[in-house]
């Protein structure tokens, strides 16, 4: 390996390669900070052209290599790996066409999500896909993760708003996929990029549907006695016809936190506060409000709180977004857990969350996206006691294995990452998830791009030769039991693992 | 050609996959062009494999079977107040769900919210080792494992025969009204496209109409909401607002293409509003073709005389580099600029290793 560093330092000036101890330090977590892992190097690349040259190199060298925006992946998409390097796409931050007439942006992976919707706002657009991480987060990472947020019910996710993509494969081919039109011809090649989690390469220039800003909001604040009945107030507000931005809840721990860490003020005693916001023109939030406001006032809220002006929007919202980090106040380490149920069960997740939670002894706060059935359980716990990350761990797995059986998924926005590896086999089947392993080896023959994320790392995925026509083809791929296990624990991840 | 098989269930069609060495699945034939393949390739018609599996309209989702036609989906929705925002084509002709994603093709109303590709939450299909998998899910927020079903949206069947899809849909917005607004030339029309993309108004639909002589422009909403914003747009450029009838007449001549050439080729581009114009006189150098502009200048439907000869329409948009793939009559398959990076290949190898399904380029 040294060997190999060796030869990649001619790719860069030296304050550009990353290898002493604590340099490499900084880079050994993401947002998942249960897990740790010490690479072999960060190179931090400042064009597109040294991104191509590091991949075609680690292609080269079958070397491993994790490409990291911020790192701000809750599934830890962005974990290094020890026997390879971390790409750092940081310094790839140009916007390098804004549009206003075709209402596009092109920009590098490193521009910062926010970034975008600030250099539209003159011209009265915007960039729709807001994660709560949108202040740091990239837009590269928001592709690999094919990233959610709070308006998704109405305008999907990241790769909604994704036109056209160039990127680098881990084959070191440079492909360009989609452009400029919001219509594509052929196979939707930029659509299975989003979400493969660096698994299929690294975008190089992400062309993005901007949107006209709406005009007007009606943003209202209700609190409940108890989560049920903000559940139902969903229900209504869904089967009114309305079509609202946002449906956002938060349960009373998550408000707890809130208002430590912003000063958020609620309606005192509830259970749980109910979020819904209407936009559009303002003939058409000024037609509907009064419909939403009755649908909410008859729904039997402790209180509802329309908010009056931007102001009180804003301050609706801080509280809302400032929520995950927030809970971090009230315990040493969470987990944030990122699970799809129905709409119509979400009343019963919770009961049944609730209900494992106290089973467990631990806390568990919840924030989530109604609109969506988008669960964020926060499961509190503190490190330093022995067998907690374990007992939340298992907590966790049992909170996905009930978002499976309730129809739902493992994960709407966060992804798999190396967090939930052993839950995807749970959602599709050996077939399926062979069909899955046989498109990330066309990619990757290799197997060198963020290894070890979405599927466990396994060994290079061989292929049967084509069984004779009309027969019942063996399939290829690994084999069954090294889909299963083998996923970096805590402890394991070939580094320190700390919280 | 023999007539097609028609399986009756998931399982049938992964039956019949499977029995033959090449196979494409077809629906309805509203996009001919697009199953025109060799003759050993033995045609599966998802004719039988129709019905909605599951529809709950609280959840803003169905699933149903592949040969499903989007007229009955939509008359289904209905019922519940919900539509497919994006306005599939060939409603009243019998275009099949599963037609519509292959051919990843979008009506008028994809303007506003997106596409087939925006609105396709989950997928079964049969792989070319005739295995029967299931991708995406059905909840309207899922990224786990790789999404297949935005990769079907416009492959054409050539990856894998559709058993079943789930979309997400929308509440039906309360009403509509639909403006017309004539334009003299297509510099002019894209500008209005433009302007009227970027305003405040929130516009369902923005089509240039295929005679070239007026932008046709759809508004949304609960009813209070909608005159106020019309009387702003008729402030801003001549025109009217067209009677309800005129109006379900002129979305409905669009949306079941009844404006093109009988026998003629029918081709859709991908486009931007600021190539309208070149696009325009492009199509106006080819005898008789006419041009629907839709999606607000983001795609075009060129539909040419049979007498036009389909290779001066493919020099035509390679010359504009914007790519196009023909839906009917007899024009090649991929009509516009194309690149086919070794990944496209590889990714076939992979969903169909025996080359059970036609190749890209059939």
């Amino acid at each position: 390996m040294a060997d190999a560093l060796h030869r990649l330092a001619a790719l860069l000036p030296g304050d550009r390669l990353l290898t002493r101890p604590e340099q490499l330090a900084v880079y050994e977590s993401d947002a998942l900070t249960a897990f740790r892992t010490r690479p072999l190097a960060i190179a931090i690349p400042e064009t597109t052209d040294e991104v191509v040259a590091l991949v075609r190199f680690c292609h080269q060298e079958r070397l491993p290599f994790v490409a990291r925006g911020s790192g701000t992946s809750l599934s830890g998409g962005s974990l290094p790996v020890a026997d390879g390097i971390v790409i750092a796409l940081n310094r790839l931050t140009r916007i390098l066409r804004l549009d206003p007439d075709q209402r596009i942006a092109v920009v590098q992976p490193g521009v910062v999500n926010t970034q975008v919707s600030l250099a539209a706002a003159p011209h009265r657009l915007h960039y729709a896909p807001d994660p709560s991480s949108a202040l740091i987060c990239t837009i590269g990472g928001n592709v690999a993760f094919n990233s959610g947020g709070a308006h998704c019910l109405k305008y999907g996710m990241t790769a909604n708003h994704i036109l056209g993509i160039k990127a680098v494969l881990p084959t070191g081919e440079v492909v360009e996929w989609g452009g400029p039109s919001r219509e594509n011809i052929g196979p939707d090649w930029c659509g299975l990029f989003n979400g493969s989690e660096g698994l299929f390469g690294i975008a190089l220039e992400i062309t993005l549907q901007l949107l006209p800003k709406a005009e007007c909001f009606h943003t209202v604040l209700a609190g409940y006695r108890t989560l049920e009945q903000a559940g139902d107030a969903v229900s209504a507000v869904v089967a009114s016809g309305l079509l609202p931005g946002a449906i956002e809840i938060m349960d009373a721990l998550a408000l707890e936190a809130a208002v430590a860490a912003v000063h958020a003020e609620y309606p005192p005693g509830c259970e749980a506060v109910l979020i819904v916001e209407l936009e559009g023109t303002r003939e058409a939030v000024a037609a509907d409000r009064g419909r939403l406001d009755a649908i909410i006032a008859a729904s039997k809220p402790v209180e509802m709180r329309p908010a009056r002006d931007a102001e009180e929007r804003m301050a609706i919202w801080k509280g809302r977004k400032s929520a995950f980090s927030a809970v971090g106040r009230l315990s040493p380490d969470f987990i944030v857990q990122d699970g799809v149920v129905p709409r119509r069960r979400l009343g019963e997740a919770l009961r049944r969350i609730g209900e494992m939670a106290r089973e467990t002894g631990l806390r568990v706060a919840n924030v989530f996206h109604a609109g969506d059935g988008n669960l964020h359980p926060l499961i509190l716990l503190d490190g330093r006691q022995p067998g907690a990350l374990e007992r939340s761990e298992a907590l966790a797995g049992r909170i996905l294995k009930l978002c499976i059986e309730m129809g739902g998924s493992i994960t709407g926005e966060h992804g798999v990452g190396v967090e939930k590896l052993e839950y995807l086999p749970a959602m599709f089947n050996a077939d399926e998830m062979d069909c899955m392993m046989r498109l990330r080896a066309a990619f990757d023959p290799l197997g060198i791009a963020n290894p070890g994320k979405k599927f466990p790392r396994a060994k290079v995925v061989q292929c049967v030769p084509p069984a004779p026509l009309g027969v019942h083809p063996l399939g290829c791929g690994v084999a069954a039991d090294t889909l299963k296990g083998g996923h970096p624990t805590p402890g394991q991840a070939g580094g320190t693992a700390l919280l | 050609m023999a007539a097609p098989l028609t399986p009756e269930s998931p399982a049938a069609l992964a039956d019949a996959v499977r029995a033959h060495p090449r196979v494409l699945a077809i629906g309805a034939r509203t996009k001919p062009r697009l199953s025109q393949v060799p003759e050993d390739v033995t045609l599966v018609s998802t004719r039988a494999l129709r019905g909605i599996v599951e529809y709950e309209p609280e959840e803003f989702t169905f699933t149903a079977l592949a040969g499903t036609t989007v007229r009955e989906i939509g008359e289904a929705l209905a019922e519940k107040g919900q539509y497919l925002p994006f306005d599939p084509l060939w409603f009243e002709a019998g275009a099949t769900l599963g037609g519509t994603v292959c051919a990843g093709v979008s009506g008028p109303g994809r303007f506003r919210f997106g596409g087939v590709r925006d609105f396709i939450l989950g997928i079964r299909f049969v792989d070319g080792l005739g295995r029967l998998l299931r991708m995406g899910g059905k909840v309207v927020k899922n990224c786990a494992g790789f999404d297949l079903p935005k990769f079907f949206v416009g492959s054409l069947g050539r990856y894998g025969a559709l058993a079943e899809v789930t979309f997400k849909v929308f509440p039906a917005p309360a009403s509509r009204l639909t403006l017309k607004l004539p334009t003299t030339g297509a510099e002019a029309a894209a500008h209005v496209l433009t302007d009227a993309a970027n305003s405040r108004w929130e516009c369902e639909a923005l089509d240039l109409l295929p005679d070239g002589q007026a932008v046709l422009l759809r508004l949304a909403g609960p009813a209070p909401a909608l005159e106020p914003v019309s009387r702003e747009i008729l402030a801003r450029w001549p025109g009217r607002v067209l009677s309800a009838a005129e109006a379900d007449a002129a979305w409905s001549e669009l949306r079941e293409l009844r404006w093109t050439h009988p026998g003629g080729a029918l081709v859709k581009v991908a486009i931007t509003p600021a190539t309208v114009p070149a696009l325009a006189t492009a199509a106006g150098s080819l005898d008789g073709t006419r041009v629907h502009i839709s999606a607000g200048g983001n795609v075009a439907f060129l539909s040419l005389p049979p007498t036009v000869p389909p290779t001066a329409l493919q020099e035509r948009l390679r010359a504009l580099n914007v790519p196009a793939v023909t839906l009917c009559g007899n024009a090649p398959l991929w009509c516009g600029a194309r690149a086919t990076p070794a990944i496209t290949r590889a990714v076939k190898q992979a969903l169909d290793p025996q080359n059970r399904f036609p190749s890209t380029e059939d």
